[in-house]
């Protein structure tokens, strides 16, 4: 049952010599049977415990950790869920990948998504849809779905993901795990298999806050391979932990939002923690998230047309018959953003209405230091439930896109959980941008006053 | 009759920069150096996925100091943009280069054919190298990556080319101005430096711009381009004569055949989805950073031969041969100077190497070259009476030849500065005799 610790509580016993790799291995060798239900895995590294063994002096012990398939791995195969780059084997490690390597991590295989990270579901991939481990029957959330699932599953410790508009957040939600996106520009962009140049970032998809704290840690950073990554200082995020979050000021936002009603009254009484917690908690009028689909949907496709166009059959195998009809869809959709006559009427005009976004955080930042909303607006959908729809995705991450169009980072902590469905409600805390450590401290004072982190409550 | 046309030619030049590293990665930027193809690359210059460009800065700073040698304007806020086109030495689907904000803009360049007004610089990659091949009897294309995402500036002229000599003397003194500022090699044969000059021609008189015109494109040399530009104002002359328009299209030069040749017919303007490019961040430069960088310009070449004129009474014909390259108008410099210094004349120093009578390569040690010149000019000091007497002599004894001088044969002024120099028995400044028998003879 070793896999079912956290990361911090299993540094500890390592360190501690209290268990060995062996026997964190054999256990999760013992989760991964789970592999062939759920999905979770698109590659296993064989050589995961032999590298384990030979990096106990390091800071992270030689752990495992699942990484979502579009980080480029040395020598593991990277196929963003695509079978455009089915066979892909990369000679050169994302700079996420690296640090951790460097600190000590191994990776213990890749994790699914919606192919090239389009969607909300994983069931984009061109590898199988993952099942939710809560519940099978429902979807794990994407596009980091495989990461979370992992997690939730217990066939991970920790895992790695990225967000470009909800990726990490909502499969946090639906799964029931904690799920961290920095501010744009905190951790490196290199080596990831690039979806929205302007708004993707890596992320941890953890157990706990504290986990998420402890790796955040090792990936944050300045780094010159990344023309956009931040050189502003990083702070040491495991600090933020155990704080008093006394006399913080919590605005509340998205709570009018039609399609919320199903849930509003669950998530409700959940602020009411923070208040016993002695922050001050008030609802306030957010600019409208659904400008933000808009906004999100056109710069994204854009940016998505462009990023997808070396993938022209020239190399990698595969040629552009081999793309999925969502990433088929969003070239084309993009293309057409781009094209002349009409860039000034979409991309131009999205700009612009990003820039009231940033205009109206910078506004609401001044009076809080936190803000709060749901994750997504409802619990894990049923399998199946992308199909029939085309903005699936952008109807599921309406309450995380406007912070993610503006860089913010933000944090999903599980704050419901239905005993029936065995399925969860998330928390998304955001922060101005650079302040993770704040959001930090008021997710994990959250997750200590509650009993929803199932892994808390163990 | 027939109708008198005028050139209405704009250029656009590309130049690869001589940066240690690539354009947008930390490879070797060394193309036709390297021994083997695809020895230069990493996964940003190849476009693996999660490769991301960081800009050259060093790219940057030689872009903006051409600019401002051309005097152009400097944009404070600049960035970088994505041309969106397919093709098979483009390995990320587009061109990381700049559309509307591009580095430097307005600027003018002034030839000895004319001023050619600068209408925009910007910066962007290179491209990779195709190589068509046959291989184990196969035809195959090859892809040469050492060369992607080499740093290439592109200048962009108005149409103000009014002549094909105007043309090449653009194209020279262009390059010229990027050679003393050291930042590019310019090699035209092997695409370092590439031209090309959209040409139209217009009734003599007529002020709008004609409603077509004809890219040249390949062109290797300033002669061919010369030439090319003449050949089509003469093709597209015979064109509009019949009463037809030249279509819009891309010619090359066949120098052999000494015709230009139809390459490609473009036919929509190509939408190439312009748009910043998100992986770069916007660039903003402060006044004074654009005045330090003004301030560290060289000198540059019409600067440096009115400097010379002025120091040193260089005549422009001279000055214009030595200041071609860097490294010899350097030289040139030191070596006037040292003239100067040993009280000859710079000048009749700049002739005798321009002319090869005295034998002087750049970086010969200037003490050597001026030796070879004083012994070329060794003078013995004449007394001014003894001189005059001696004139005085010659002509006498050839009354002839007088004569003849003085019937408007001057040529033979030469025959007379032999016979004086022989009488004296000595070797004079030629000046000197030579102003002195012109004022005996006349």
């Amino acid at each position: 049952m070793l896999q079912t610790l956290t990361l911090a509580d299993l540094l500890g016993k390592l360190k501690r010599k209290e268990i060995s790799h062996k026997e964190l291995y054999a256990d999760l060798a013992q989760s991964y049977q789970q592999n062939d239900k759920l999905n979770i895995f698109l590659t296993f590294n064989p050589q995961a415990e032999t590298e384990s063994a030979e990096l106990s002096d390091k800071a992270l012990l030689g752990i495992p950790l699942a990484i979502k398939d579009n980080f480029c791995t040395t020598d593991i195969r990277t196929t963003a869920s695509s079978t455009v780059l089915d066979a892909f084997v990369p000679q050169y490690d994302s700079t996420v990948t690296r640090k951790l390597k460097e600190a000590g991590a191994v990776i213990q295989g890749k994790t699914n998504m919606d192919a090239w990270a389009h969607g909300s579901s994983t069931e984009t991939s061109q590898y199988g849809r993952t099942l939710n481990p809560r519940n099978p029957e429902h979807l794990p959330g994407g596009s980091s779905g495989g990461s979370a699932a992992a997690v939730a599953a217990d066939m991970a410790i920790a895992a790695i993901g990225s967000e470009t508009a909800g990726s990490i957040r909502q499969p946090s939600a639906w799964c029931g795990t904690v799920g961290l996106k920095p501010t744009y520009g905190r951790v490196s962009r290199y080596g990831v298999v690039s979806m929205a140049s302007s708004t993707d970032s890596p992320g941890p998809i953890t157990k706990t806050v504290e986990d998420s704290a402890l790796l955040l840690n090792y990936i944050a950073g300045h780094d010159p391979y990344d023309g956009t990554s931040s050189q502003t200082p990083v702070d040491d995020y495991t600090k933020a932990l155990g704080q008093s979050i006394k006399g913080m000021k919590i605005g509340v936002i998205y709570m009018d939002i039609p399609g919320l009603a199903e849930v509003k009254h669950l998530f409700e009484p959940q602020l009411k923690v923070f208040e016993e917690l002695g922050a001050h908690v008030e609802y306030v009028q957010a600019m409208d998230p659904n400008h933000a689909i808009g906004v999100y949907t056109v710069v994204q496709r854009s940016e998505v047309s462009s990023n997808l166009a070396r993938y022209d059959g020239v190399r990698y195998g595969n040629d552009r018959s081999f793309f999925g009809d969502e990433a088929k869809r969003r070239i084309m959709l993009g293309t057409y953003t781009l094209s002349k006559g009409y860039a000034d009427k979409y991309y131009v005009l999205a700009q612009k209405v990003r820039t009231l976004f940033l205009e109206d955080f910078a506004k609401l930042f001044k009076t809080y230091d936190l803000l709060v909303s749901l994750t997504s607006p409802g619990f894990a959908k049923k399998i199946g439930a992308s199909e029939s729809s085309a903005m699936f995705g952008e109807l599921e991450d309406m309450l995380v896109e406007p912070s993610s169009i503006t860089g913010l980072p933000g944090l999903n902590v599980p704050c419901y959980h239905d005993p029936k469905t065995n399925l969860y409600l998330g928390m998304n805390i955001m922060a101005p941008m650079w302040h993770e450590s704040r959001m930090i401290s008021a997710g994990d004072a959250f997750e200590k006053h509650t009993n929803w982190n199932p892994w808390r409550a163990q | 009759m027939s109708t008198e046309y005028q050139l209405v030619c704009g250029m656009e030049v590309h130049a690869e920069l001589k940066t240690a590293s690539k354009m947008f990665c930390g490879c070797k930027n060394d193309p036709f150096h390297a021994e083997k193809p695809n020895t230069h690359t990493c996964p940003v210059c190849l476009g693996m996925p999660g490769g991301l460009p960081v800009a050259n800065r060093t790219a940057i700073e030689w872009t903006i100091k051409l600019g401002l040698a051309l005097n152009c304007k400097i944009n404070l806020f600049s960035h970088f943009d994505r041309k969106n086109y397919f093709y098979p030495d483009l390995p990320k689907g587009y061109q990381i280069s700049q559309y509307d904000q591009p580095f430097c803009y307005d600027g003018v360049l002034e030839t000895d054919a004319g001023a050619v007004r600068i209408r925009r610089i910007h910066l962007e990659e290179d491209t990779a190298k195709l190589l068509h091949k046959t291989v184990d009897g196969k035809k195959v294309s090859l892809v040469d990556f050492n060369r992607s995402s080499v740093p290439l500036i592109e200048i962009v002229t108005e149409p103000d080319i009014i002549s094909p000599e105007h043309a090449k003397a653009y194209g020279k003194t262009l390059r010229q101005i990027m050679r003393f500022l050291d930042i590019a090699d310019c090699d035209m044969e092997q695409g370092g430096m590439r031209l090309e000059a959209n040409v139209s021609i217009r009734p003599v008189g007529q002020t709008e711009l004609p409603n077509y015109k004809v890219e040249l494109k390949n062109i290797n040399s300033f002669r061919f381009l010369e030439k090319a530009v003449a050949y089509e104002m003469e093709r597209q002359a015979c064109e509009l004569n019949e009463g037809k328009t030249p279509i819009q299209e891309t010619r090359g030069w066949n120098d052999n055949k000494g015709e230009t040749f139809s390459q490609r017919v473009k036919e929509d303007a190509e939408d190439y989805r312009y748009f910043p490019d998100p992986d770069l961040p916007p660039l903003r430069f402060t006044a004074e950073q654009i005045e330090q960088w003004r301030a560290e310009l060289p000198e540059l070449p019409a600067a440096l031969k009115q400097r010379w004129q002025e120091m040193y009474g260089i005549d422009t014909k001279y000055a214009d041969v030595l200041s071609e390259e860097k490294e010899g108008a350097s030289w040139a410099d030191q070596l006037f100077a040292a003239a100067q210094k040993a009280q000859l004349n710079p000048n009749a120093v700049a002739n005798a190497v321009v002319n090869k009578k005295v034998t002087a390569a750049v970086g010969d040690s200037v003490q050597q070259v001026l030796a070879a010149f004083t012994a070329l000019h060794q003078t013995a000091n004449v007394d001014e009476a003894e001189l005059q007497h001696t004139i005085d002599a010659v002509i006498a004894e050839n009354g002839d030849a007088a004569a003849q001088y003085k019937a408007g044969k001057v040529q033979i002024l030469g025959f007379f500065m032999g016979q004086v120099q022989r009488k004296l028995g000595k070797k004079l400044d030629a000046q000197l005799v030579k102003t002195a028998l012109e004022k005996s003879l006349s």
